[in-house]
């Protein structure tokens, strides 16, 4: 199918971003990479009547080295971050993660904010961000806000965001000797996960565990002794699963039973 | 900045395969559909129309992207190369495409756009990769006729002839 009509604007600067979103709000979407609205519109999911093409905006092109952290603009796709040189050293969880993402063809145009902003339960990127306690940062007229990534993704394709508020940049903590890993079930590779699982370890130890297709939204635990399979059932009793086209709660249980622990070995025997 | 209404036309300029084209339409259009039906270019193919089967895959500024899950307005300005690229002047066939006529890699053809465009992206930030990256790759597309194994042939030829 085809998108219903709508009326397009290019922004070239976040400020005309943010004033067509003060002008239109909850009528518009914001366009990034399009690999996830697009689909929805040509399938009549989202039907918005003025789509604002991020794309181009040269202030949201960068991925920059904060010392701590690593900001990703909204207009850098998914390909481009893990084309970045530094990526494996300084986030070593994205390095493994972006792969997982959709196929080569829609990394070189899905955005790494975009994928936030979709805010898929399963999805591999807000996995990541909500696993490293990362945060999400706001524009509008009103001014700037940070959110921590588990107050904004709040639930199943649902964020904190306002409709007058543009992403634009995310910013995942850079920790130092950090082991990581990551695997997901789906049916083929590249279709949505059924169940993904995110494993970090820092220097001290700490072991942080990161679910997604269990819940409305990633769920992360801190593991400090050591014991995964305890967390492991505990987590399964506390979120159950749910059930859709693709999986039962039941299997959705069994996998993550079965995954987590995979995860974590495999994050405690890679090179930091 | 540019803004253009629902209910009006808007022209669109991009390069083509190396040449300045220009049409009119209306912004919801997809750039498969203005490929085909505004400049006549119907070497692109269209077949889920949501980002899933990759016929439609073309490359915009190098890289292989899905025309479907793209406005034309989006592609505005941009070099835009499709598989009616591929062939010498005269016909002749490139490197990659003679491998799959080599290695029957095709059946009714109806995807193969869509993968020669993906791999010429691919082989040329990744000239020489394993066997498991040239599967990834091709993850990102559907043949419902050679049960892969002649592409993944014509691919491996391809790579060995560079």
């Amino acid at each position: 199918m085809k998108p219903r009509p709508f009326d397009y604007a290019r922004p070239e600067t976040i400020d005309e971003a943010v004033a067509l979103l003060a002008e239109y709000g909850d009528e518009a979407r914001i366009l990034a990479g399009g690999q996830s609205l697009m689909a929805m519109m040509n399938l009549r999911l989202a039907d918005p009547a003025v789509l604002i093409d991020i794309a181009r905006v040269e202030e949201m092109s960068h991925i920059r080295d904060l010392g701590d952290k690593i900001e990703v603009g909204a207009a850098v796709t998914q390909n481009r971050l893990l084309a970045w040189p530094e990526l494996k050293t300084k986030l070593p969880l994205l390095a493994v993660a972006l792969p997982w993402v959709g196929h080569f063809q829609t990394r070189n145009k899905g955005t790494v904010c975009g994928s936030i902003a979709h805010a898929d339960p399963s999805s591999e990127i807000p996995l990541s961000l909500a696993t490293l306690e990362g945060e999400v940062v706001l524009r509008s007229k009103r001014g700037e806000r940070v959110l921590k990534a588990s107050d904004f993704q709040v639930d199943m394709l649902t964020t904190a965001r306002e409709g007058d508020e543009l992403i634009v940049a995310v910013r995942f903590p850079v920790k130092p000797g950090c082991r990581a890993a990551f695997r997901e079930v789906a049916r083929r590779h590249g279709d949505f996960a059924i169940v993904a699982v995110a494993a970090t370890i820092d220097n001290n130890g700490t072991t942080r565990l990161g679910v997604g297709g269990m819940a409305g939204t990633p769920v992360v635990r801190a593991i400090a002794d050591g014991n995964i399979k305890d967390t492991v059932e505990q987590m399964i009793a506390e979120l159950e699963g749910y059930e859709d086209l693709h999986a039962s709660a039941e299997l959705r249980r069994d996998l993550l039973r079965n995954l987590a622990p995979v995860v974590v070995a495999e994050a405690q025997t890679c090179a930091a | 900045m540019r803004r253009v209404n629902k209910d009006q036309k808007v022209r669109i300029s991009l390069t083509l395969n190396g040449r300045k084209v220009s049409a009119e339409t209306e912004p919801r259009t997809l750039l498969c559909d203005f490929l085909r039906h505004s400049l006549a270019a119907t070497g692109t193919h269209v077949g889920c129309e949501h980002g899933v089967c990759g016929c439609c895959t073309v490359q915009i500024d190098g890289a292989a992207v899905r025309s479907c899950l793209t406005l034309a307005m989006q592609a505005e300005g941009r070099d835009v190369r499709t598989v009616e690229s591929l062939a010498g002047p005269d016909g002749k066939l490139n490197k990659l495409q003679q491998a799959f006529q080599n290695n029957h890699a095709l059946q009714c053809g109806f995807c193969t756009p869509g993968i020669l465009m993906s791999f010429t992206d691919f082989l040329s930030r990744n000239p020489k990769p394993t066997e498991d990256e040239l599967r990834e790759v091709l993850s990102g597309h559907i043949c419902r006729c050679t049960g892969y194994a002649g592409i993944m042939a014509a691919l491996k030829e391809a790579v060995a002839a560079d």
